[in-house]
């Protein structure tokens, strides 16, 4: 049997009328970089790491593993859009357009009350931003990254790229240079929020390149769940996206970062990940991938102190023209820390997606612990995977187990589920949503269900 | 015409012919037994008639109320009405018995079911199979023993609530307290709705329980001898050597059985009346 699913229109390919104020053209160069930091007032500090980050870019190549990048035209992108002069600070304020769009999205009304605060990016800035007092009352900070760095100075330069270097790769460089927007959370000691903050992102501008910077510090014995969402609309000519999270979990700390990104089938989805752990602390990635052109992503934890724990659960889906490289980091440079990996992919209509990750046990990092388990389906003779896993031990006393899987839909399956009456289309659908449940059973409820609804609709039509 | 027709049937597997000319008719509110020893034709039957890729039909017809079978993919067969209890049920994580079974339902209704009422029916099936109420939130037959994907099945039909129903040996790998539960499920079932059932099975005892109208043994993919529930009883105590005499033909079966391997657990008293 064939499993052909063809793509239907991306479903939030519309785009509103252009609410931009001030956009600084395409290209890039040291006055273009010099302008947004002024456009930002930004203080000196920042607009030196920006010019220095620049100049890395310009010195940087191109990795050459993975997929091929090499392609990207860097002039051929807007570097810097604003939206509008201020922040909205009420629903109220928000333009009508843009809650449109919003809308448009079905971010449902129920589930702003589960929302414990909103950052909502629309284009580079974030026009929405309102917290519940609960999150405020508790000396949580939750800005976007422009705003922290006016209102919060010094515990954002303490912080802001020391996990994540300008020197860490071209991306991450061009990321140092042009960042907007973002966000900022600070988590104080012993703060544990039951309710996970969130941030709807969007890109809105043609060649507008994205570039958004977030960095979240977890203070000793807090938690925090921070779940992030992209949609993009659909455009014809490329479109740029390359962000750096750095995430601190201190002492005892735990933190949780959801993401489900889908990002419309034009854009290259570039983007630098990094948590460090100290001392029994705990980092949980929960990474979906179903968008985007290319998409380059590989979260890592840095389990730097003893007992520090890191996971991901992970799921890219790959159609038509599409290719997902996607993985985990697990560096563990303390003893007794331990790490699981979770990846499950999905390649269909000519995809590709491949697993890359790496785990690395360090000579001092003794009696770790490292679990990695791929699975993949295929789901036509067209798409293709790849697994690449870098297993680095460096000690006698650490233990890695790696298992990988990769199957096809298989036909009992299909005729079981067919025998009950379900199309061929909707028992692959439910077959596929199974292989995908692990992933899914992470995700706060209202996601999980959008995300099904998501995945429905990519794999909705005829079937050959 | 009979609500099941079928025609001078020919189907093989792998480019093995398994069934060589069958000819069967049921009709509605008929109970059938299928018997004969292993490896004769009995599965391939009922998965040609649900339609499994695995069996291509070479030659012949089957109709279902009027309608060509053949024509019909997997899934306009079930919604027709028909439903194959499989032997070997197959396990899919990751989906939970109640979305899958609800999907199922509502791919046959115009209007999909309220979940309310859903919720209440899966209940009461569950209990009437006392299985355990967590059934529905498990993963669809993963981790379940022989006998919970059984009544599984059985549970799966009660809510589909077909106008035939085929079971394949569901009764193996029950114990004798849920082969009851499983039985009395199946005949409530069979009474409310003038279901139409064909079963096989190696157990006279299951086959005491259901009172099949009509029994068919199936030799080398032919039906050689058809019967009432009398049938049954003969092969039950004599197995099927007096076919091979009575009727001429030569019964050869998988594993050189020729008494058929689980027979009865307890063969209750059942007045043998002699056969058709």
């Amino acid at each position: 049997m064939e499993n052909n699913l063809p793509d239907t229109e991306y479903k939030y390919g519309f785009h509103d009328e252009d609410v931009s104020v001030y956009n600084t053209g395409k290209g890039l160069n040291e006055e273009i970089v010099t302008l947004i930091s002024q456009k930002k007032h930004e203080p000196e500090w920042m607009l030196e790491y920006r010019l220095k980050a620049y100049e890395a870019f310009k010195k940087m190549e191109i990795q050459d593993w993975g997929p091929n990048v090499k392609n990207i035209d860097f002039d051929d992108y807007t570097y810097y859009i604003k939206p509008s002069d201020k922040q909205e600070k009420s629903w109220d304020e928000v333009p009508e357009t843009i809650k449109d769009t919003f809308d448009k999205l079905g971010i449902p009304e129920a589930e702003q009350k589960f929302l414990a605060g909103v950052s909502t990016q629309y284009e580079s800035e974030v026009v929405y931003h309102n917290m519940l007092k609960e999150v405020e009352e508790k000396g949580v900070i939750f800005l976007d990254t422009d705003s922290a760095l006016r209102e919060c100075p010094d515990l954002f330069k303490k912080y802001f790229g020391t996990l994540v270097s300008y020197a860490d790769n071209k991306f991450a460089a061009l990321n140092s240079a042009v960042w907007s927007g973002g966000s900022f959370i600070y988590v104080p000691k012993g703060v544990k929020l039951e309710k996970p903050l969130q941030s709807y992102f969007r890109i809105n501008t043609e060649r507008m390149g994205q570039f958004e910077r977030t960095l979240i510090i977890v203070d000793e014995g807090a938690d925090v769940h921070y779940v992030e969402g992209c949609t993009a609309p659909t455009y014809s000519k490329d479109s740029l996206h390359a962000a750096v999270v750095e995430i601190f979990v201190h002492k005892n700390a735990k933190c949780r970062y959801s993401t489900v990104q889908n990002w419309s089938s034009n854009i290259l989805n570039l983007v630098t990940k990094r948590a460090i752990c100290y001392e029994h602390a705990t980092m949980e990635w929960i990474d979906g991938n179903i968008g985007s052109q290319i998409t380059m992503k590989y979260p890592a934890c840095v389990l730097a102190g003893e007992y520090a724990k890191g996971m991901t659960v992970s799921i890219a889906v790959a159609g038509k023209d599409q290719i997902q490289d996607a993985g985990a980091k697990m560096i563990h440079l303390a003893p007794h820390t331990s790490s699981n990996i979770i990846s499950k992919s999905v390649s269909r209509n000519g995809g590709k997606v491949n697993y890359r990750g790496l785990v690395k046990h360090a000579p001092n990092a003794s009696f770790c612990k490292s679990k990695v388990e791929c699975d993949t389906l295929i789901l036509d003779k067209l798409s293709t995977s790849d697994t690449v896993p870098t297993n680095v031990m460096q000690n006698a006393t650490s233990q890695i187990e790696h298992e990988a899987t990769v199957s096809k839909i298989s036909e009992e399956q299909l005729f079981y589920l067919m025998s009950r009456g379900l199309t061929k289309e909707s028992a692959t659908q439910m077959i596929v949503m199974g292989f995908l449940e692990p992933f899914t059973r992470e995700l706060p409820m209202e996601y999980a269900v959008e995300l099904n609804q998501l995945l429905k609709l990519d794999m909705s039509g005829s079937i050959g | 015409m009979a609500q099941l027709e079928i025609k001078d049937l020919y189907v093989s597997v792998e480019d093995k012919e398994i069934l060589k000319g069958l000819t069967l008719s049921v009709n509605k509110n008929e109970i059938h037994a299928l018997m004969g020893p292993n490896g004769n034709g009995k599965s391939t039957l009922l998965a040609a008639i649900m339609g499994n890729p695995k069996y291509t039909v070479t030659s012949g017809s089957i109709t279902f109320e009027g309608k060509n079978v053949l024509e019909m993919s997997v899934d306009e067969r079930s919604r027709a009405g028909l439903f194959l209890g499989m032997q070997y049920p197959q396990e899919v994580a990751g989906v939970t018995n109640s979305d899958f079974l609800r999907a199922a339902i509502n791919a046959r209704l115009e209007k999909p079911m309220p979940l309310f009422k859903f919720i209440k029916e899966m209940e009461s099936t569950i209990s009437k199979l006392e299985m355990k109420p967590d059934l529905a939130h498990r993963f669809l037959n993963e981790g379940f023993s022989g006998g919970e994907k059984k009544r599984n099945e059985i549970v799966q039909m009660n809510m589909l609530k077909p106008a035939l129903s085929m079971l394949d040996e569901i009764d193996s790998g029950l114990d004798v307290d849920a082969l009851k539960i499983v039985a009395d499920a199946i005949t409530d079932l069979q009474q409310q709705n003038e279901m139409s059932l064909i079963v096989v099975s190696h157990y006279a005892r299951f086959y005491q329980l259901l009172k099949p109208t009509h029994a068919h043994v199936l030799v080398d993919g032919k039906i050689v001898v058809s019967g009432d529930a009398s049938l049954v009883e003969r092969i039950d105590t004599e197995g099927y050597d007096w076919i091979e005499k009575e009727y001429g033909v030569h019964v050869e079966e998988e594993n050189d059985q020729k008494k058929p391997s689980v027979s009865s657990i307890g063969s209750c008293a059942a007045k043998v009346r002699k056969g058709a």
